[in-house]
């Protein structure tokens, strides 16, 4: 490796973690003075898990992602299938369209379209609107990761098991998912994370009653910078690098390129 | 041949299945959506429940549906049209997006290529470690460099330290504050795709420029680049996009002088509760993203015919 090149990935990894790595040094600071040190202390930590309102709105977080992220997994295998297996059937264009749009589309326009929908049905808004909401914007996330995997697959395994005689389920059950499973899960755990994420979607379609953990921080973080923020996201931090990490994992080495 | 015939059927029944129920779902809470969308934004606010008028009542007949589109005009449409403010908010937005892709891809390059010439033992590991901050909550992100920028934060506490600067700089809530912003939080989004093309890249082509005695910038510039170019257009798409309705950005680290279109989506929404301007402002929005959308690839298309 040259030296420019190492200098570029110095460069452009210190810029990527300086930010994150303050955050979390920060946490542990005893002042409640963000700027300034006031030597080690986990007393942030003592009073993040003394929020009530923080902690319940972390469960309703948890709730959504693990219900969206079902409903994203199983909706984004059924296009990834669709896309690598039945080759250029009518409407595939519009299909694709409708599956990669809300990956790119600002938030801001799909939270408020949804809502005038939910408005517009007379559907009471809440956790389950939400769920919609994360369902639909991770359907393309988890189609591309699952997608990735069907391409790099060896067919003469379906095909084996179909001049065996398997009827078209049971190659899909027996074989095909099998393989496809590890994707799955990053997949899963993909769409878990994009929804534990979103403010702003979460945001427009939630109700009275269903405030998310990244909506609560926002109303602090609207007000400053505070200690307490600082611990919430270092948790959230060591939580989602163990879940890229096992999702990384999963997928084996060619995985992460797919994110 | 009657049980094949039945595979057969069941065969088709399945595929059904497998196109027809993401199709219906993102239909319905993608496609039917922007339709709403599109009508509410033709509509008059109101203090009602909900509040725009009119509102379509299927049951009224075709007298009733006929007086819901005379109801129906362009008003929002031509407050945006004509309010400075918005003019400016949209070519705000724009200008934004433009300048940090631009500094996106001046930054992503170099980091990119680096990533593709390192050891093949590495470079899972660095792909990873773009991928992380990128999985990291946006919110968290961008939060924390308002203790970094702000007058008393960190980035002042070291040039003050190092005797670069006199007295602090205003950084945070400026023009350069949302840049930053932008830069740091889409870099991934610019990178990834940039590495799947680079690590791909046939590594005799530089190897032969080198060669023939191109300098090692020639060969990057004149090689390496046109041949990335297809990760480069990916990349700016991916990030330009999203960046033109940035909402959180702007919000926490452009303060109040800061125009952008995402931004004045959310206080029309949630701040004056007009639900038909912030629609309009959408279906502006949706206009600006998807006009250089297709003006990209059209040009791409051409490009590739012609190399074809």
């Amino acid at each position: 490796m040259t030296r420019l090149n190492r200098l570029a990935l110095a460069l452009g990894l210190g810029f990527l973690y300086a930010p994150i790595l303050v955050l979390v040094v920060y946490s542990f600071n005893a002042s409640k003075l963000v700027t300034v040190w006031g030597g080690f202390s986990t007393r942030w930590y003592g009073v993040l898990f003394a929020d009530a309102p923080l902690i319940a709105s972390a469960l309703v977080s948890l709730k959504v992602a693990l219900v969206s992220a079902g409903i994203a997994t199983v909706l984004g295998t059924l296009a990834a299938l669709a896309l690598d297996r039945h080759g250029r059937f009518r409407g595939r264009g519009a299909f694709t369209g409708l599956l990669y749009g809300p990956m790119v589309m600002p938030e801001v326009i799909t939270g408020l379209s949804l809502l005038l929908l939910f408005v517009g049905i007379g559907v009471e808004r809440g956790i389950a609107t939400i769920v919609v909401a994360h369902a639909t914007f991770a359907t393309g996330f988890v189609a591309v990761v699952v997608g990735a995997r069907l391409k790099g697959f060896d067919r003469s395994l379906e095909e084996a098991a179909a001049d065996l005689g398997a009827p078209p389920w049971r190659v899909f059950a027996g074989v095909t998912l099998p393989l496809i499973a590890p994707s799955f899960a990053a997949g899963f755990l993909l769409a878990f994370t994009l929804s534990l994420d979103d403010l702003v979607i979460a945001s427009f379609v939630s109700g009275p009653g269903a405030t998310t953990l990244p909506m609560r921080l926002y109303s602090q973080v609207r007000l400053g910078v505070n200690p307490e923020i600082n611990a919430a996201s270092t948790l959230l931090i060591g939580a989602v690098s163990v879940v890229v990490l096992t999702a990384s994992w999963l997928t084996g080495r060619r995985g992460g390129a797919a994110v | 041949m009657n049980g094949e015939r039945a595979h057969r059927l069941s065969g088709r029944a399945g595929r059904a299945l497998v196109r027809g129920l993401p199709f219906l779902w993102l239909a319905l809470f993608f496609l039917v959506p922007f339709i709403v969308t599109l009508k509410i934004s033709f509509s008059s606010p109101a203090t009602a429940q909900p509040p725009y008028l009119p509102v379509l009542d299927w049951t009224s007949g075709p007298q009733g549906w006929r007086e819901f589109f005379e109801a129906l005009d362009f008003t929002n449409y031509e407050m945006l049209a004509y309010d400075s403010l918005y003019r400016e908010a949209a070519l705000s937005s724009l200008a934004y997006a433009l300048a940090a892709t631009a500094i996106l891809v001046l930054i992503g390059t170099p980091l990119a290529h680096a990533m593709a010439q390192a050891s093949a033992r590495m470079q899972p590991l660095l792909v990873a470690l773009v991928v992380v901050p990128f999985w990291t909550s946006f919110l968290i992100r961008i939060y924390a460099w308002i203790a970094i920028l702000k007058p008393e934060g960190l980035l002042n506490a070291a040039l003050l330290r190092l005797g670069l600067i006199g007295q602090p700089l205003n950084v945070l809530d400026t023009p350069l504050a949302v840049l930053i912003g932008l830069t740091y939080a889409y870099l991934p989004f610019m990178v990834l795709p940039l590495y799947a093309v680079m690590s791909r890249l046939d590594p005799s082509l530089p190897e032969a420029a080198a060669d023939l005695g191109a300098s090692r910038a020639r060969t990057f510039f004149t090689v390496t680049v046109p041949l990335s170019l297809p990760g480069l257009v990916a990349g700016a798409l991916l990030c330009f996009i999203p960046m033109v309705g940035e909402f959180i950005i702007p919000d926490l680290l452009g303060g109040s002088e800061t125009l952008m279109l995402g931004r004045m989506l959310w206080t029309e929404f949630f701040s004056n509760r007009d639900w038909p301007l912030a629609s309009a402002v959408a279906v502006t929005l949706l206009v600006l993203v998807v006009g250089p959308v297709v003006i990209f690839r059209n040009a791409e298309e051409r490009r590739e015919e012609a190399l074809r």
